[in-house]
């Protein structure tokens, strides 16, 4: 009747995942009762969970991301404080199998549910807004979208309470993975969560790709388009490419794991090495899947506050989409090691070097920009000046390790660890912080607190460089990833720097915390009247803030780059032509993202916990959803907003 | 400038790219296309592994003692006459001729689904033969990229019932002439996929 699913499941004999599951649960339950009796849930039910708004699900999207980051940084302090105790012939406090579920699930949540959900989230809210459309092509499965992710999210988090997560590393390499020797829960966890949010970004993807091709507003041709959303459309083409390797991989290992088919088992001709390849062939692009949007948000946030349009756009645009094309054509220097000869080590190994290039171009690019510029030191450029000296160093970590021979010695060291903590934190988190407080006026209609943001960023900078720098230091001195301990007393003292940078950055996450509170309460003082509060160039900023939710009410219409800064400038130039139209639609809310993520997660834990029955009542409650959806005729799906009205709500 | 407000010959000037926002019909047949194009990544993805582990027979059956060819060949004959059906179902559509549309909709369905019952025909002789997905990593690959293709055609099969229950309730509206759009475009797309089945699974066993 319930599979494998006994009492046993719940690790009531380990403490430390019982003290944990146990803080989840009594936060989610604070947060409910809060809820309740606040008499919040219409208010959350038709604003929030059913909303099909761009604007809305890329909050949604960007709070999922950060309650995440909250619980991926847990598990990084966690690994941090047991390396700095398990020196010589100490074991630290963590066992090796609990270990090995924390950076398992360490590695995942920072890359699928922090990394990848903000840069979603920001894009989500951004492109409409500069594209100057009302919403994305397809509000209805955005929020579908949306919601598939939160489903692995739920699914990811209940493998903290019920089970066990994956002991196998955040890509759950075979043979490990395999049924013979991964019998645990741990692995399905990490392969159904992944493949229903990963449907979601596939989903998302295609919806972003759609909505930039084909819907932008009168006059912006795409060498007109802001380079946030070139790097969004390079960002999505990668998406709609390289997940579905994703689905197909995954596919894959689940048939090995619960129908005993050998893709990649050690028997039967099965081949691990395939797997390897397979989900490199995806991890790579995913890599620019993160990197793009947000070398976006600060190509954006320079030219905004050098006040100067970005030096090279064509340049950038030609850039950004040669990192898509050849971010295919590197996936082999993940595994250099497989041995598969000098010849095609040496040809991924060059590409890999090739790669670099369009990126040094950028920072090129950004420099120049700077240049003559008159450069207002507001918080989002203390993320776009700490990014350029972070990235170019964890760049240049990159290109060492793409010569094969010194990627032989450095293969799974914590050096490798420092490198692409180097990138993704140097990169994509203080990309999505920039984002996040360059926006945020846009969403809320209120600025942050800049003192506290850039107290923020300083934390994030100084703790970056106090945990990471030891670690190239210890990867060069043979310390490998993945240790739960290790032998050499002498590597104790860099371990313990480790700590205390991973504490400092721990600080700089309390304080934002601390600085949404701050900024909430005194909003009145910080109210952004005007729509663009950082004198702004791209259309997001010629609307108020927060926008309505059509966002315009006439479509602007555009005839050059930096189509809103060239309307302040030149009293002839307009951004809208037309009349105001009598009536604008809006798509109507629609439950069935969440009814499906609901569908979703039982189906998922079902399959989990081989709960045959549930999992089919799942299916079959996500089919009839989708059916009843699509009998919605269109006189329910949109609605309509009198003119009058849309002027008075503004 | 708004490309409504312009006559004819103005809006040639403009370049498509400036045009503003397409038509609702244009986004979705458009965001249905890069739908397919994924999906085709999934089979691409299958195929890799396929060529990979062709070879891999663990000492059972090879793809040339377990396949009939001329049986595929009529598979194969029968698929590609559905997608024609499907085709003359589209023209019927264009012109709103309800009839004619469920008639050639019904065989295209019945098409679909005896290429469907052929496969699990061959699928079910092949495990009582001995030579399942679990025999070995060659089958492994074969079970799941000809059952991947065939779970999309009977999800195609389910589809084009789904669309006789909208045309008879809703009738010939857009948003349902855009579901029979993407429905053909779908099918006519898993056609494309079986050739490649059939020229490197069949035709390429050894």
């Amino acid at each position: 009747m319930l599979g494998k699913l006994s009492w046993a499941a719940i690790p009531f004999d380990q403490p430390i995942p019982m003290i944990a599951s146990l803080m989840v649960i009594l936060t989610m339950l604070a947060v409910l009762l809060l809820v309740t009796w606040k008499g919040w849930w219409p208010y959350l039910w038709s604003e929030w969970i059913t909303s099909v708004d761009h604007k809305r699900i890329g909050v949604m999207y960007i709070l999922l991301a950060l309650v995440m980051l909250v619980r991926g940084f847990t598990d990084a302090i966690m690994m941090r404080s047991q390396l700095a105790l398990a020196a010589g012939g100490a074991q630290g406090y963590l066992p090796p199998e609990h270990y090995n579920q924390i950076f398992s699930a360490h590695g995942t949540i920072m890359i699928f549910f922090v990394a990848m959900t903000f840069m979603v989230g920001l894009m989500n809210f951004v492109v409409p807004l500069q594209l100057g459309i009302r919403d994305v092509a397809f509000p209805v499965l955005n929020s579908v979208s949306f919601w598939l992710t939160a489903a692995g999210v739920l699914l990811v988090n209940m493998s903290l309470v019920i089970g066990e997560f994956a002991r196998t590393g955040w890509l759950v390499y075979p043979p490990l993975s395999e049924l013979a020797y991964s019998p645990g829960v741990g692995v399905d966890y990490y392969l159904w969560a992944l493949q229903i949010s990963g449907a979601g970004t596939l989903l998302s993807g295609i919806n972003l790709t759609t909505t930039i091709l084909k819907l932008r507003a009168p006059g912006m041709g795409y060498m007109r388009m802001p380079i946030f959303c070139w790097t969004a459309l390079a960002s999505n083409l990668l998406i709609v490419a390289a997940f579905p390797i994703l689905t197909a991989t995954f596919a894959m290992l689940l048939l090995d794991r619960y129908l005993g088919f050998h893709f990649f088992t050690n028997e039967a001709g099965g081949n691990a090495m395939m797997y390897i390849n397979l989900i490199w062939a995806w991890g790579h692009p995913e890599v620019y899947i993160l990197i793009l949007p947000a070398f976006g948000v600060f190509s954006e946030v320079i030219a905004t506050f050098s006040g100067k349009s970005l030096f090279g756009y064509r340049s950038m645009v030609i850039a950004t989409m040669a990192i898509c094309v050849l971010s295919f054509m590197v996936w082999l220097h993940h595994f250099f090691t497989m041995g598969a000869g000098a010849d095609i080590n040496g040809f991924f190994g060059i590409m890999t070097m090739i790669i670099a290039v369009p990126t040094g171009v950028k920072v090129f690019n950004w420099l120049f920009t700077l240049y003559g510029g008159r450069l207002r030191f507001d918080a989002p450029v203390y993320w776009a000046l700490g990014f350029m000296v972070t990235f170019v160093v964890g760049g240049m970590t990159g290109v060492l390790l793409a010569i094969p021979p010194a990627d032989f010695v450095l293969h799974n060291s914590l050096f490798l660890v420092a490198h692409f903590h180097n990138v993704i934190i140097g990169g994509v988190l203080f990309g999505a912080f920039a984002g996040y407080t360059f926006w945020f006026p846009k969403a809320f209609g209120f600025k942050l607190d800049e003192r506290i943001g850039k107290a923020i960023f300083w934390c994030w900078f100084i703790g970056f460089y106090l945990a990471f720098m030891p670690l190239y230091v210890l990867g060069l001195m043979g310390a490998t990833r993945r240790m739960q301990h290790y032998d050499v007393a002498g590597w104790q003292p860099l371990m313990l720097v480790a700590l205390v940078g991973a504490i400092v950055i721990l600080t700089g996450i309390v304080l934002t915390g601390v600085q949404l509170v701050v900024s909430i309460r005194t909003r009145d003082q910080r109210r952004d009247l005007t729509g663009d509060p950082w004198d702004g160039r791209t259309l997001e900023w010629s609307t108020p803030s927060p926008p309505p939710a059509w966002n315009y009410a006439v479509l602007p219409s555009v005839d050059g780059l930096d189509a809103y800064w060239e309307a302040k400038k030149s009293p002839k130039s307009r951004l809208q032509n037309d009349p105001e139209p009598e009536t604008i639609s809006v798509p109507r809310n629609s439950p069935i993202g969440f009814v499906l993520a609901f569908f979703a997660v039982m189906a998922g834990f079902a399959l989990i916990w081989h709960i045959w029955w549930m999992a089919i009542a799942g299916l079959i409650g996500a089919l009839m959803t989708i059916l009843a959806h699509a009998w919605r005729v269109s006189d329910e799906v949109e609605y309509i907003v009198e003119s009058e009205a849309s002027r008075a709500a503004i | 400038m708004s490309a409504s407000s312009l006559t004819h010959s103005e809006v040639r000037e403009i370049p498509l790219s400036e045009r503003g926002p397409a038509p609702r019909n244009v986004v979705v047949s458009f965001g249905f296309w890069l739908f397919l194009l994924s999906d085709i990544v999934i089979f691409a993805a299958l195929f890799a592994a396929f060529a990979v582990l062709s070879h891999e027979t663990a000492g059972g059956p090879s793809g040339d003692d377990l396949f009939d060819r001329s049986r595929v060949l009529l598979e194969t004959a029968i698929l590609l006459a559905s997608s024609f059906t499907c085709g003359l179902m589209s023209l019927a559509v264009e012109q709103r001729k309800l009839i004619p549309a469920a008639s050639w909709g019904a065989v295209t369905f019945l098409l679909g689904a005896t290429f469907v019952g052929m496969e699990l025909s061959e699928f079910h002789g092949m495990i009582e033969s001995g030579a399942g997905p679990d025999r070995s990593a060659f089958l492994s690959a074969f079970f799941t990229l000809v059952g991947t293709h065939g779970l999309h055609v009977s999800a195609g099969l389910f589809w084009l019932l789904v669309m006789f229950a909208q045309v008879l309730t809703l009738g010939f509206r857009p948003m349902v002439l855009r579901r029979l759009r993407c429905f053909s475009l779908f099918w006519h797309a898993l056609d494309i996929v079986w050739i490649g089945v059939f020229t490197i699974v069949y035709l390429g066993a050894h």
